[in-house]
């Protein structure tokens, strides 16, 4: 029960905020759903602690320790920015840039938001899956535009275009991998990822091989992989901030899950590393890419998104180079970086209101008048940019060292790529955090506290990794390892 | 080969032959129509190998994509064109034979790339996968060259025709719930763009697209 | 050669050559019902060519015996082309002599002494026209060709006789590559043969003409026998389309008791044919100069998408 209970709370609460999202009890409402959403997933992950992997409903839900983590996750950063946006969209709502009407459609599309991600992972059927992202785009792209300005309609119209392209191309992927199936089974279950997991050997190679481009093209669109990489930096950064820490913490994150999932089914059937190699690609171009973008961002929240393409990129490749090492090392940068870059969206959100501009050379000094502030913005750069004793240290750490063994080719690249991605934040940061101070101090205090305890969580995956977490990187590794 | 397999490479011929037009029709009026013909013979073929395979299911799904794409979905754009007043696309970005050699250079691929794939489906229309493939590349050459919003969503539109006529030409079509949900996602999509070129009117005082290159990177 | 088929080769020659003429009128007086006119009646061609043969015709005084000759090969190319079209029966004794790429080849003789003849004398217009002749001739006659590879390649010949023979052959058999071809060559037939979109073929504006500019010179007899000379062109590409895309009706070799049926056939197609030709220069405007290639270019295409339709589904 526990597990429809995380789908039905979200639909529930969009068609409540639907009818009511621009009351000012709303925005309490909407923390409160989301809140009830983690609470189901606590009651789901407790089953599956004590039971195991689950499939139920006919088969078309299936829960394991590779969704089961990325849901609690998912719940969590909702979690997380439901309260951020609380204290963030009020300050829009009063101070006149969003109207009632707007107000309720980003409240009701946050929860739809939210029941979408949740779908698409629990879900063991991958046209369910397919359509669950589709309508993650269409629930977003109103979000990206609810300002209504030139560009953030420029916005939203990249995104959905680029993105719906992406996604018919998946919905092309996933029509091929069900006649692949479909030869072998009949026309019974060949959507069910769990069945194509157990005939994965005697898939036609050739169908699954052009399938899986297509898929990776199609998801990869939505991970954010360059060259498909386009309407990311735009769609973060004119949408409200709330969204850009859900669309870099979540749906990234969930579309690379997808990506992962049909890898799995590819290994099987192709026995080359075919599947693998693309992935390395994409994800190595899209972080040399990135990397060298970094530096040439003027927008606080275009050079953050940026970071999540480097990011995506690495988990990329990393998955792509297979083996328990790099797959654990993936796992757990899927993981910190959707804390950590939720964190810095939360605190850029922040101070670009308060500074009334997103351009990085218009904002100096926050430590001097707004400590808090200053800290979060400068303690999550530091996180994202791999400074030991944080989680990316870790987890960066941990591909580098599957890289010197498994792919040593890759390692000059690696070191570049992060090397110019520290160098062009970092001094981005500096300028903004420290110096002689232009933004006006904070007349209330900015929400900080999810911020503080992403970065806290990000700190202690760094020193130490819980053992249950731990044994759920270790299973899924070695499910993903062919 | 009997008769209604006959008519399926018919139709699917006719298919190719319109997403070809559509690649090269400027006016929106017409671009709406030969959309909603896209459907039209879509919908036919479905109810072709419905007939043909004894498949009731097919039928069903043959009803749905008419009354979509045959009269939601135009009757819907149509009133946006009348609303908006919109009739034409400005010139393409490239000159239409250019644009015809690229669109032909795409078949070749999609036809070359679906032969060892579509040996090994055991369907009756199983050549058609090059065709479905071919109009699917071809919309997205579409999306690619417009410059005007409408004929970009249009292209979009056709690109999942094109999926649809390749899930019917490997496996006789998704399981009734995907389907569905394909359908829903197509029909939301098309009432969210409708809300999104107000805006975009309103912001820009035109569909082109073009004055909406701000961010270059 | 089977001797007992010469008549009917006969028959047909002098029917191309003597009927032509009234498929010119025909389309004429289509084409003014369907604009709300009268019309000038069936006969007015042949009353033009009688009016011009019986006129003297006035000679540039630079002009070339090429200038002279030019008519009488026209004429004889079309007339020879209208001659090994399988039309109402496949037992033509002339057809072996020529296939269908030797047919473009005609065709683009004639072309080319057309284009030369109009260049002799050296004006302005007569070099104008040579040059629209040529691009319009230079872009269709790749795309005749290929449309003529598709039913070369479902029947594995390219001579027209057994072509026809082996689509009437079958059962009523659909082939999608055909629709391809037969849209392109409808294309190609209104470029080839000046009608509307491509060209006017009865402006009298010098600026936008091409025909009209090529034969300017020309008057008396000489000016006849090229008109004579485009209506047959036009009744064997009708007559060519007939054979590739609906043969059905065609009388087989041998079958005298059938001739007279597979005529009437003909007859009854080339009317319809005529009537559609009619109603789409209604429909159609006149394309401006430069979108000529982008019209052949598109039947070039629909062409070759039609060979390529051929070999991914077979049919």
């Amino acid at each position: 029960m526990s597990l429809l209970w995380i789908l039905a709370i979200p639909l529930i609460g969009a068609a409540y905020l639907g009818l009511f999202g621009h009351r000012e009890h709303a925005f309490i409402a909407n923390a409160a759903f989301s809140l009830t959403t983690l609470a189901a997933a606590i009651v789901l992950t407790q089953r599956i602690i004590v039971h195991g992997p689950w499939l139920t409903h006919d088969a078309q839900f299936s829960v394991d320790p590779f969704n089961i983590f990325l849901v609690d996750l998912t719940a969590f950063v909702a979690m997380t920015t439901a309260i951020f946006s609380r204290a963030y969209m009020r300050i829009e709502r009063y101070s006149g840039r969003v109207t009632a009407a707007r107000l309720r459609l980003y409240h009701s599309m946050y929860q739809l938001f939210s029941f979408t991600m949740l779908l698409a992972l629990l879900t063991n059927n991958i046209g369910i899956l397919w359509v669950a992202m589709e309508g993650a785009t269409l629930s977003t792209a109103l979000l990206v535009s609810l300002y209504r300005t030139p560009a953030s309609l420029e916005a939203a119209w990249k995104y959905f275009i680029l993105c719906g392209v992406g996604i018919a191309f998946a919905l092309f992927g996933t029509i091929l991998l069900y006649f692949s199936a479909h030869s072998v089974i009949g026309p019974h279950n060949g959507l069910l990822w769990t069945r194509l997991n157990q005939i994965k050997g005697h898939l036609d190679p050739t169908i699954v091989s052009v399938a899986f481009v297509f898929l990776i093209v199609g998801y990869g669109t939505k991970v954010g992989l360059v060259p498909m990489h386009n309407w990311l930096p735009d769609a973060h950064a004119e949408g409200p901030t709330p969204i850009s820490a859900i669309l870099s913490g979540l749906l990234l994150n969930v579309a690379l899950y997808a990506i992962v999932r049909f890898k799995v089914l590819a290994d099987g059937s192709l026995h080359d590393n075919w599947p693998g190699a693309l992935m390395m690609g994409f994800g190595l171009i899209s972080l040399l890419v990135s990397a060298f973008s970094l530096s040439r961002q003027r927008d606080i929240k275009r050079l953050f998104s940026y970071s999540s393409i480097e990011h995506m990129g690495l988990a990329t490749f990393a998955f792509g180079m297979g083996g328990p090492l790099a797959s654990f090392a993936a796992l757990l940068h899927m993981t910190v970086h959707s804390l950590t870059k939720s964190s810095l969206f939360f605190s850029s959100g922040h101070v670009a209101q308060k500074a009334g501009t997103q351009q990085i050379d218009q904002i100096h000094g926050l430590l001097e008048r707004n400590p808090g502030m200053g800290w979060s913005l400068m303690l999550g750069s530091l996180a994202i940019l791999g400074i030991p004793p944080f989680g990316v240290f870790t987890s960066e750490f941990l591909i580098l060292t599957a890289a010197i063994h498994q792919e040593p080719w890759s390692l000059p690249f690696l070191i570049l790529g992060l090397g110019v991605a520290f160098a062009a934040i970092f001094g981005k940061t500096q300028s903004m955090v420290f110096g002689a101070s232009n933004v006006p101090k904070a007349p209330s205090p900015p929400s900080l506290i999810p911020s503080f305890i992403h970065l806290g969580l990000v700190l202690m995956l760094g020193l130490y990794i819980p053992p249950i977490l731990a044994s759920w990187y270790t299973h899924v590794a070695g499910m993903i390892h062919r | 080969m009997p008769l209604f397999a006959q008519a399926i490479n018919m139709l699917a011929a006719l298919f190719l032959l319109v997403a070809f037009a559509m690649l090269s029709q400027r006016r929106l009026a017409n671009l709406i129509n030969l959309y909603a013909l896209q459907g039209l013979i879509l919908g036919l073929s479905i109810g072709v190998v419905a007939y043909g395979t004894d498949q009731p299911k097919l039928y069903f799904s043959a009803g749905l994509n008419l009354i979509l794409k045959v009269i939601a979905v135009p009757w819907l754009l149509r009133r946006l064109v009348r609303k908006l007043q919109v009739q034409w696309d400005r010139e393409t970005i490239l000159y239409i034979p250019t644009i015809m050699l690229l669109g032909l250079g795409l078949v070749i691929f999609a036809f070359n790339a679906s032969l060892p794939l579509s040996e090994l489906a055991g369907t009756i229309n199983h050549n058609t996968l090059g065709i479905a493939l071919a109009s699917v590349l071809l919309s997205s050459l579409m999306m690619i060259l417009r410059a005007t919003a409408i004929s970009q969503v249009i292209g979009f539109l056709a690109l999942e025709n094109g999926l649809i006529f390749a899930a019917t030409s490997v496996t006789y079509g998704m399981p009734m719930v995907i389907e569905l949900g394909i359908a829903l996602d197509v029909i939301v999509g098309v009432f969210i763009l409708g809300v999104f070129f107000f805006h975009i009117r309103e912001q820009f005082d035109s569909l082109e697209l073009n004055y909406l290159d701000r961010h270059e990177d | 050669m089977n001797a007992r088929e010469i008549p009917l080769q006969l028959t047909q020659f002098v029917l191309v050559v003597g009927a032509a003429p009234l498929l010119a009128g025909w389309i004429g007086q289509c084409r003014a019902w369907f604009a709300n006119r009268s019309g000038a009646g069936l006969l007015q061609p042949y009353r033009v060519l009688r009016k011009l043969f019986h006129k003297s015709p006035v000679m540039a005084h630079e002009a070339s015996l090429l200038f002279r000759i030019a008519p009488y090969i026209l004429f004889g190319g079309m007339a020879l082309a209208g001659a090994i079209v399988p039309m109402f029966s496949t037992g033509l004794p002339f057809a072996p002599v020529a296939d269908a790429i030797a047919l473009v080849g005609i065709f683009a003789f004639t072309r080319i002494f057309a284009a030369l003849a109009a260049m002799d004398v050296g004006t302005a217009f007569g070099s104008m026209g040579a040059r629209r002749e040529m691009l319009v001739g230079f872009l269709a006659e790749p795309a005749l060709l290929i449309v003529l590879f598709t039913p070369a390649l479902i029947s594995h010949s390219t001579s027209l006789t057994v072509i026809v023979m082996s689509l009437t052959a079958a059962r009523l058999v659909l082939y999608p590559s055909m629709a391809f071809a037969a849209v392109a060559f409808t294309m190609v037939l209104l470029a080839e043969n000046g009608r509307i979109p491509v060209d006017n073929p009865d402006t009298h504006l010098e600026l936008t003409m091409i025909h009209g500019a090529l034969d300017l010179e020309y008057s008396g007899r000489y000016l006849a026998l090229i008109e004579w000379a485009s209506a047959i062109k036009l009744l064997t590409y009708i007559a060519i389309g007939i054979a590739l895309f609906v043969p059905w009706g065609i009388a087989r070799s041998g079958h005298w008791a059938h001739f007279p049926l597979a005529l009437a056939i003909f007859v009854v197609k080339v009317i319809a044919a005529g009537a559609g030709l009619a109603l789409l220069e209604t429909l159609l405007a006149k394309m401006r100069l430069f979108r000529i290639p982008e019209f052949l270019g598109t039947a070039f295409m629909l062409a070759v998408l039609g060979l390529l339709v051929h070999f991914l589904l077979g049919a």
